[in-house]
């Protein structure tokens, strides 16, 4: 089919979530409602009973993420919509699936804090509790997009890397983004990767829920599949038992860190424009990358040698690929809407002699694209 | 066949039973002191579920956090054993996914009346088809014998030193008023009616308590000068009455007793029931839509 016969929709990305996480196959819905993330509990619950889906609107947060772990385990793809508040109440349950392992999607529409903070405004400043929300020992993912189309598509491969790794994965928007309306392509069936939990193909009394294997993910049934197996918040061993022994306690721990950050280059997605010869570099990520997209245009017209790097997934943290990427250019500019979070990983990662520039608003309001360029102009 | 053979069959007969259900390897010895009540209930628990003969992958156990909710550990079913309070809404998720499978949710006084008391109230609201075994000791036994929700005014626990300042909490009339259709009594020196009220609570379409008066003679006994487990499973005799009987008695009567059996029954629409109706009626549309 060509691409102008493709189906086009008028949308804001609350909705293109959801279109992707249709997309992707989820077929349970569990929320509760919090400004700015409604629409996407909204448009679930229209769409997944016309699919034979299931949508439950719980009585908080904590019990929704209770819901998806159980719908889950027993065989569906999930998630949940939620905003700042919201999302810090699910924390105590976000831990329990990465103990556990269980796939799951939560599509977190960032707005101002700390507390209820700034319900109708924008902001970041969720970065950091999406890396580490919860208490213990962890390796997190999450994704940021930019755009309508792509929460679409972000949404897509938040499913799949949930159901590759069996681990929660955050879908980190922003206000500006969730409630911008664009046109977006819907993608014909079959155009995206869809990746499902691998089954197991053992006999059912060998099968063990938290094995070891060489790639750090155990296969997973479905509960009525033949495999009666145990899942627990306690710290288990392979068969998922709870345990004290040492012996047991740290190679589970490093089983959830390995199968994450042995992978990073399976995970790290970033948009890199006009860094060959760039001498200062923007990095940024959700709406702050169309700002900083525009100012290098800008830039770039009046013979401003400037790039920028959109980090899509902001965990794990592409040490690597940064250091690779800024191993050219003499300065760094951070835009982001919050106090500086990400920039801290920025300095972590970028050599001494790189000269490192933040950019922060936290004031409800964007970053626009005059305001990086002042920026930039300072920097020069 | 003498009246002392049949005496002494009878109860090999019933662990043979138990035996049958706890799974294989590592899971025991468990946790729960010798004499404790939750044993009993495990047992009755089992005997329910082998009289309906359903088939072992049909069934969830889902529990919280505290010693009941270590139950599912030792038994070969699907098993979740959650955080604490929220055993309810991780059941809800398997139980709204999965309508075909039984779902049975273990937990105890301070699980479901506590930090889970808002996920109690909803699932009695919704009427979700799944059955709660609440297992009420008075006390939170796992971390050393705090005061619950459920501990009486004036008893002793950790916490309330100098007696308890609070009213508790009745589960049976909490889950009546918030709009479970299956609400039950039993205690665990009574075990054939402990074990005929899960029954019919498993066999229930729709939101089902069995409350299970039970002994911690470690804490709560401990505590409050109650004696040893047989004291106290002494004391529950004593204090019991019937549901028939107690609709006879006043409510001066009544203080100090616990009135044991069937609370309330109705048939209210059932959540997943209802929810599917929507999906059929959904389908019927696109279907005449001819899409």
């Amino acid at each position: 089919m060509s691409v102008a016969q493709k189906k086009k929709l008028l949308l804001q990305a609350n909705d293109s979530c959801v279109e992707g996480a249709l997309y992707a196959g989820m077929n349970f819905f569990a929320g509760y409602p919090i400004t700015p993330s409604t629409e996407i509990a909204e448009l679930s619950a229209r769409e997944l009973p016309k699919i034979g889906g299931k949508f439950i609107q719980m009585e908080d947060e904590i019990a929704s993420v209770a819901a998806l772990i159980g719908a889950s385990a027993s065989g569906a793809k999930v998630m949940t919509g939620t905003s700042g508040p919201g999302y810090s109440l699910m924390q105590e349950l976000i831990g329990y699936a990465y103990m556990v392992e269980v796939p799951l999607v939560i599509a977190n529409v960032q707005r101002g804090g700390p507390s209820t903070g700034l319900p109708t405004k924008v902001s970041q400043a969720d970065t950091m509790q999406a890396r580490w929300g919860t208490h213990g020992d962890y390796n997190a993912i999450a994704v940021a997009p930019s755009t309508v189309g792509d929460t679409l598509t972000e949404t897509v491969r938040a499913f799949n890397l949930a159901e590759r790794f069996r681990t929660p994965v955050t879908i980190l928007l922003d206000e500006v983004i969730a409630h911008s309306r664009e046109i977006i392509e819907i993608p014909e069936e079959g155009e995206l990767e869809i990746i499902n939990r691998v089954k197991p193909t053992c006999k059912p009394e060998d099968y063990k829920s938290s094995e070891f294997t060489e790639n750090g993910v155990t296969p997973m049934p479905a509960y009525g599949e033949g495999y009666r197996y145990h899942l627990t918040g306690l710290t288990h061993d392979e068969r998922g038992f709870p345990t004290n022994n040492p012996s047991e306690i740290s190679p589970k721990l490093e089983k959830l860190r390995d199968k994450i950050l042995n992978y990073t280059d399976e995970i790290v997605k970033l948009r890199v424009e006009m860094l060959d010869d760039a001498e200062v570099v923007f990095i940024s990520y959700g709406s702050v990358s169309r700002a900083a997209l525009q100012a290098v245009s800008l830039a770039r017209g009046v013979g401003v040698k400037v790039g920028c790097i959109q980090l899509y997934t902001i965990w794990p943290f592409p040490d690597e690929q940064l250091r690779d990427l800024c191993s050219k250019c003499k300065k760094v500019i951070v835009g982001e809407l919050n106090m500086g979070q990400i920039i801290h990983e920025v300095r972590r990662v970028l050599p001494n002699d790189k000269e490192i520039h933040s950019l922060q608003r936290y004031d409800g309001e964007i970053l626009t694209p005059m305001q990086l360029l002042e920026k930039l102009e300072e920097v020069l | 066949m003498t009246t002392t053979e049949t005496d002494k069959k009878a109860p090999k007969q019933r662990s043979d039973i138990a035996l049958q259900y706890l799974r294989p390897g590592k899971k025991l010895p468990h946790v729960w002191c010798p004499g404790c009540g939750i044993g009993v209930v495990m047992g009755a628990y089992i005997r329910a579920l082998d009289k309906l003969g359903w088939d072992r992958d049909a069934v969830a156990m889902v529990s919280g956090i505290g010693c009941s909710s270590r139950m599912p550990v030792y038994m070969d079913f699907h098993s979740l054993h959650t955080a604490h309070g929220r055993a309810l809404p991780f059941a809800t998720g398997v139980k709204f996914n999965r309508p075909d499978m039984n779902v049975v949710v273990i937990t105890g006084d301070g699980d479901a009346l506590a930090i889970g008391g808002n996920h109690f109230i909803h699932a009695c609201r919704r009427n979700i088809n799944i059955t709660t075994i609440l297992i009420n000791n008075s006390i939170y036994g796992m971390t050393g014998g705090q005061g619950s929700p459920a501990t009486p005014s004036g008893d002793k626990s950790t916490t309330t030193p100098y007696g308890n300042s609070e009213k508790h909490f009745d589960p049976c009339t909490l889950a009546t008023a918030a709009g479970a259709s299956y609400v039950a009594r039993a205690s665990v020196h009574a075990v054939p009616q402990l074990e005929k009220l899960i029954k019919g609570g498993l066999a229930h379409d729709g939101f089902s308590l069995i409350e299970v008066i039970a002994n911690c003679h470690t804490y709560y006994g401990r505590l409050n000068r109650l004696g040893d487990a047989v004291a106290m499973l002494r004391r529950y005799k004593e204090q019991s009455v019937t549901v028939a009987k107690a609709r006879k008695m006043s409510p001066e009567e009544l203080e100090g007793k616990i009135v044991l059996g069937m609370l309330h029954q109705d048939e209210k629409t059932e959540f997943c029931n209802e929810y599917q109706k929507v999906v059929e009626l959904l389908k019927k549309k696109r279907g005449t839509n001819g899409n």
